[in-house]
């Protein structure tokens, strides 16, 4: 990393997110810079995911700012967009339980995340011949990019419904990834697979980070993968931040010792 | 997949028939359209007729409810549209056939969208019941609008004219059918194979997940509610010309849950299952008629009794279809294909 201060990308100043008496979220502040990899770790039902939700726009929260910079260094405020405009400005994400497309092939999931970036309209796509044509080929380089990446050419025509679990959170981390995205929010990229899968997940998210300069933020259980993964770390807890740093500031810290107290094997591992 | 055929081309990959043996089905099936009308009796171009029309309104259903998931049993309302722009157009206004169509799918389609706004908050069954609203809504203006509709009295279309010729029978309708649902099928099929049409499937498969990867669920609902109109509404204008007399009686509840029957027994999702559905609910009771006619000399009292049990018949070959391939026709040709492809071995 060089010298100079990374410039912040994703800005969260005291967010609060409720559900009637329920507090998701409570003064939550945070930013991502570019180019990090920021892992968000917590207890269970500590608001990890509704973090991610604020961020994507699925969830509102009722205080607070939620601003995101694009390459240019515009300044968007994420408060007063939908999903789909915030997949636009280049955030993308996967589930925690997967959620693609189960009906359609590989090939088309990964299309769908080129969504944005194409043109067509019901004319030009009913006349197939006449433009939409082109435009399909040409995001289809792109999308056959991302398969070979990840190594999965040869189910690129297998419904998804029909793949394994693990070759699944592999499809939609493509789709994330066809997007072309600045962010990308990952959501427990790797629960539920085995080692192997883990360390081949692993290898994905620090080549995306790294070559394809993709920032990127993690929600993961693994602790040995969150250490060895993220740049920093932010701890959440009863849906307040406890903890922002380095891996091993947030080993070292007593707040984050005591909530995760209890979970001794844990504790050894940290 | 098969094996021995490679592309070198993303052309090539993304083509609709992609082996040589999808090419031979199709160019058959082609040259089988064309040269039926010149062998077939009138009572088969009638029928020939009848289906080429049910397979435009099953695609334009299919767009809607296999494909974007979303249920609707206002199919006979926009039927009724697209029939009655037609023939309004071309009976008070003096419009030519040719224009009435394309403006009356263009209102059709109008009017589903209008129809399609509680799909943006109501899904599933609730949703159903919303468009069963626009049925009986329709259904009602048309009854009670007489100085528009004609009200409850059939309202007469004069014969379409086409270069000076007059398409009044069976065969010169037959060519006007054939383009039509020709090029509904093409488009449809294009549709569903690039962006608009991936949108419309992501919608049907998970609607959250196509939000966060950046597909405006409002517009694309809205839009296969167009869509889906607009063919549905052809189909009902193509009704109005072909039939040149048409009552608010052929478009009600009835009609709807026929065509959903059809698109569901031909198979959710697919094109080539839409036209199975209508091919298969047009010729059933047909086929179901005759019988009983052939066996009225037969065994007389047999012929008494079939006339009467045709609808439980009717009922039966479906249920009997829905359980032996729940995914419908258009999967039992899949099944077919698939035999003998792996043929000798049966994997």
């Amino acid at each position: 990393m060089s010298n100079r201060q990374p410039r912040v990308r994703l800005k969260a100043e005291h967010l609060g997110l409720h559900f009637g008496g329920v507090a998701a979220l409570t003064d939550v502040s945070l930013e991502v810079r570019e180019g990090e990899i920021l892992a968000i770790i917590g207890p269970n039902g500590a608001g990890k995911t509704s973090l991610l939700n604020c961020i994507s726009g699925l969830y509102r929260p009722q205080q607070g700012h939620l601003v995101f910079y694009d390459r240019q260094g515009n300044e968007h405020n994420l408060l007063k967009k939908k999903p789909a405009e915030i997949a636009r400005l280049g955030i993308a994400r996967s589930f925690q339980n997967i959620e693609l497309f189960r009906h359609m092939t590989v090939l088309d999931n990964l299309m769908l995340g080129r969504h944005v970036h194409m043109k067509g309209n019901i004319l030009t796509c009913g006349l197939y011949w006449w433009r939409q044509q082109k435009e399909e080929i040409e995001h289809r380089r792109r999308v056959e990019d991302v398969i070979d990446f990840l190594e999965i050419e040869n189910i690129r025509r297998k419904p998804v419904g029909t793949l394994a679990y693990g070759l699944q959170k592999r499809v939609e981390l493509g789709r994330a990834l066809a997007l072309d995205p600045d962010i990308l929010l990952l959501d427990e990229p790797m629960a539920g697979m085995n080692v192997e899968e883990k360390e081949d997940m692993a290898r994905f998210i620090l080549d995306i980070n790294q070559e394809r300069d993709v920032t990127i933020v993690l929600i993961e259980h693994d602790m040995g993968v969150v250490m060895d993964l993220s740049d920093r770390v932010v701890v959440l807890d009863f849906g307040r931040v406890i903890a922002t740093g380095t891996p091993d500031d947030v080993r070292q810290n007593p707040l984050v010792i005591q909530a995760y107290l209890g979970n001794e094997a844990l504790m050894e591992q940290l | 997949m098969e094996s021995g055929v490679f592309f070198t081309t993303y052309e090539a990959d993304m083509a609709l028939r992609r082996t040589p043996v999808q090419k031979i089905r199709l160019a058959l099936f082609i040259v089988f359209v064309l040269v039926f009308p010149f062998f077939a009796s009138p009572y088969w171009l009638n029928l020939a007729n009848q289906i080429a029309i049910a397979t435009i309104g099953a695609i334009g259903l299919n767009i809607l409810v296999g494909y974007t998931g979303q249920i609707s049993l206002g199919q006979g309302a926009f039927m009724a549209v697209g029939a009655y722009s037609a023939g309004l157009l071309t009976a008070r206004m003096g419009l030519p056939f040719y224009l009435s169509i394309p403006i009356a799918c263009l209102i059709t389609a109008l009017v589903g969208v209008v129809f399609g706004i509680p799909s943006l908050r109501l899904k599933g069954l609730y949703l159903a019941i919303a468009t069963l609203a626009a049925q009986e809504i329709v259904e009602w203006t048309i009854t009670h609008w007489p100085q528009l509709t004609g009200g409850t009295e059939a309202l007469v279309i004069p014969s379409p004219m086409l270069f000076g010729v007059r398409l009044n029978t069976d065969f010169r309708f037959y060519w006007i059918l054939l383009l039509a649902a020709g090029g509904t099928a093409l488009f449809t099929a294009n549709l569903f194979r690039t962006r608009v049409g991936r949108a419309f499937v992501a919608i049907r498969d998970q609607d959250i997940a196509a939000e966060v990867i950046g597909v405006n669920v409002f517009f694309y609902k809205l839009l296969a509610f167009a869509t889906s109109s607009f063919f549905v509404g052809l189909a009902g204008a193509l009704t109005a010309h072909y039939r040149t007399i048409i009552s608010w009686e052929r478009f009600t509840i009835e009609t709807s849950i026929l065509y959903l029957a059809m698109i569901i027994i031909g198979g959710l999702g697919t094109i080539n299952g839409s036209f199975f559905g209508a091919a298969f609910m047009t010729l059933l009771p047909a086929m179901i008629s005759n019988i009983s006619r052939a066996l009225r000399d037969v065994a007389p009292i047999l012929a008494t009794l079939l006339p009467a049990a045709q609808q439980g018949i009717f009922g039966a070959v479906i249920i009997l279809f829905l359980v032996l391939e729940p995914e419908g026709l258009a999967k039992l040709w899949r099944n077919i294909k698939d035999y003998f492809y792996v043929w000798p071995f049966s994997y």
